[in-house]
């Protein structure tokens, strides 16, 4: 009977004193970290490490033969930033992203509304309607898009059927828009779903019970409470339209060269890899720079 | 002068499912009126279709006169308190009372005045920057509360308001609910499960069940005089005694007794004698005072409950319950004591289904 009450009494004395209550944190602390171990050490070796040598990189030189020194370190690269040809294109691609991204919001808002307000089974169908593009290589489906969107293709063929005269959308920036609107809109409306299925539908009515018609109530409750969807779903869809590759590539020929492509041939084509990487790096931290910011006003406004 | 609601024939489907079946309502002006109801009676249903959350699938519905039947929310001159008060959580407090009449376009600085008097008059001045998630139950209910009224609604429609409160915190609305009801003279409507506050705060109840409209009385008369089982049994406690009606002043009990129950039912009509738990009494046996009438039983089982006791009696044919009153010197019989139950014929009222 002694022999049970004892070990009690004694946890009843540790329970009370800081250094228990400390040393239990601690530990709880450090299972957290072993869990999060294989992600810590993915990152370094994934993310960490290739930023830091294009850092390195982004401040080395260009050699004659199309190589890069690691030497005679200058900040060459970032001065040729400023030249209006790299401007030009880098506020082209931030307008195409920019755009992009309302076109999406805009479509996107009321879908995801429609899904929110449906009934599980519905939800869950529409659900993996939304998703069932992925099933498909991105590739794949930019290239549907260049069949489309051809001159002897389905679009045209109907715009000239219908009389509005002969149009060519292939190699335009509007097959960019549309191309890059169809690869992320699922991006948008994923979270928008989730931000807005979260809200309690009784304070819709309640704002319409005190004489809100239906698009002051979607200003005032709806719009401001779905925030952190809008934000999310914004930035997941215009930080990958930025930095567009592929989309642009293949639908957007070449007088439309974004930041993406630009990147790339200075990579492949031009071998001036410190200009590349500065180029990336700055991208990067206007990005960061942007997403910071915007969940600061977001979190501000919630 | 047109009454304040007024539901004729109101009929609400969903799909299959009957919600609220052919009622007829009044509800005078300056009324408290309460719908009370189990769980999925169609009170609530009722209710919205009055604020225009829901639309009647058939039937008219005035307001003060004007049909509203499909009218949206915004354009009726009626607001509503929620359930859990479904408050803006991006709103401090000011803003969620003032939301109302931003909306029906009163000027930024009047409506803040307005709504600050308000919250004022509820008891929460100095509260007017806090978020309604940074209050508790209480506050947040006087916040939907200021937020409603301050738009000065011909009709306040209450959805269980005080549900979500403790006890004590319960009453206490309760009496400020009625209180500001008399004072804005204007009519409350309101839904709730609990008899209790039903007939502590209502002018007039409405007994709703499985859709129908069963009773629309004053709380003495829907406790007095329930019209049927479902009623005497959902309002307060009540014993059942079955049996048939001999003529129109007898009932012969499931157990061949007579009792005194006068009733306009057709003889041979199968009928309950309700009889409220303290409105009887446990006698010594064969003891029954004059003009009183009596079954006999045995003491079953003893519940205290400090204020009363209640007794469960055990008949030949069933259980009954009996509430005396805790006085002192009462006398207290113990379990398995032989004893009669007796009771004024007025104290009873005869149900059918």
């Amino acid at each position: 009977m002694t022999a049970v009450e004892a070990p009690e009494a004694d946890e009843e004395v540790l329970e009370v004193t800081p250094e228990f209550e400390a040393a239990a944190e601690r530990q709880e602390r450090r299972r957290g970290f072993l869990l999060a171990l294989p992600e810590f050490g993915y990152l370094t070796l994934f993310f960490a490490v290739p930023l830091v040598i294009v850092v390195v990189y982004s401040f080395a030189t260009r050699n004659r033969f199309g190589g890069t020194d690691l030497s005679g370190w200058n900040v060459d690269s970032y001065v040729k930033l400023a030249e209006p040809l790299v401007r030009e294109i880098f506020f082209r691609s931030v307008w195409l992203a920019a755009l992009t991204t309302v076109i999406c919001l805009v479509i996107g808002y009321p879908f995801a509304y429609y899904l929110a307000t449906r009934s599980l089974r519905v939800r869950n169908v529409m659900l993996v309607f939304v998703m069932i593009p992925f099933w498909t290589n991105f590739l794949v489906r930019n290239y549907a898009w260049r069949v489309i969107l051809g001159n002897d293709g389905p679009l045209t063929k109907t715009t000239e059927f219908v009389g509005l005269g002969e149009h060519e959308y292939l190699f335009t920036q509007t097959a960019v828009v549309l191309g890059l609107v169809y690869g992320f809109l699922p991006f948008m409306i994923l979270p928008l779903y989730a931000a807005i299925e979260r809200i309690d539908r009784r304070l819709l009515e309640a704002s319409r019970d005190l004489y809100a018609n239906g698009f002051q109530s979607f200003r005032h409750v709806l719009l401001p409470l779905s925030m952190p969807g809008v934000i999310a779903g914004s930035i997941l869809c215009f930080i990958p339209s930025l930095g567009a590759y592929v989309t642009p590539e293949i639908l957007g020929g070449a007088k439309t060269t974004l930041l993406g492509s630009y990147i790339v041939t200075q990579f492949l084509t031009a071998r001036n890899w410190p200009f590349g990487a500065a180029m990336s790096f700055v991208l990067m931290a206007i990005m960061l720079a942007a997403t910071v910011v915007y969940f600061r006003k977001g979190g501000r406004t919630l | 002068m047109s009454a304040a609601v007024e539901l004729t024939a109101i009929t609400k489907r969903f799909g299959d499912v009957v919600a609220v079946d052919a009622i007829d309502l009044v509800i005078e002006d300056g009324e408290f009126f309460a719908l009370l109801g189990p769980s999925g009676c169609g009170k609530t249903t009722t209710l919205r279709m009055i604020a225009g959350l829901d639309f009647p699938t058939e039937g008219s519905l005035k307001i003060f006169g004007d049909e509203v039947g499909t009218l949206p929310p915004n354009k009726r001159p009626v607001n509503t308190v929620f359930q859990n008060y479904a408050l803006f959580p991006h709103m401090n407090v000011l803003d969620n009372v003032a939301f109302g009449l931003k909306m029906s376009s009163v000027g930024k600085a009047e409506a803040r005045a307005a709504a600050r008097e308000m919250i004022t008059t509820v008891q929460l001045a100095g509260l007017e920057a806090r978020r309604p998630t940074q209050m508790s139950g209480g506050q947040q209910q006087r916040v939907a509360l200021a937020r409603a009224l301050v738009n000065r609604p011909k009709v306040l429609l209450l959805d269980e308001p005080l549900g979500a409160l403790d006890l004590k915190l319960r009453q206490e609305m309760q009496g400020e609910l009625k209180r500001l009801q008399e004072e804005l003279g204007i009519s409350f409507v309101f839904v709730t499960h609990d008899q209790e506050e039903a007939l502590t705060m209502s002018d007039r109840i409405a007994v709703m069940n499985e859709g129908r409209l069963l009773q629309v009385a004053t709380p003495e008369e829907i406790y007095e005089k329930p019209v049927n089982r479902f009623v005497a049994n959902f309002i307060g406690q009540t014993n059942l005694l079955e049996g048939t009606v001999e003529n129109h002043d007898t009932v012969c009990l499931a157990n061949g007794a007579r009792v005194a129950a006068p009733s306009e039912h057709a003889t041979g009509t199968a009928v309950a004698v309700s009889l409220r738990p303290e409105r009887a009494h446990i006698r010594d046996r064969g003891d029954i005072p004059p003009g009183e009438t009596s079954v006999d039983g045995i003491v079953e089982r003893i519940t205290y409950l400090g204020n009363a006791r209640v007794y469960d009696i055990r008949l030949d044919w069933m259980t009954m319950e009996v509430r005396e009153e805790n006085r002192p010197g009462m006398q207290v019989c113990e379990p398995g004591t032989d004893v009669s139950i007796s009771w004024d014929p007025s104290a009873i009222s005869v149900v059918t289904d």
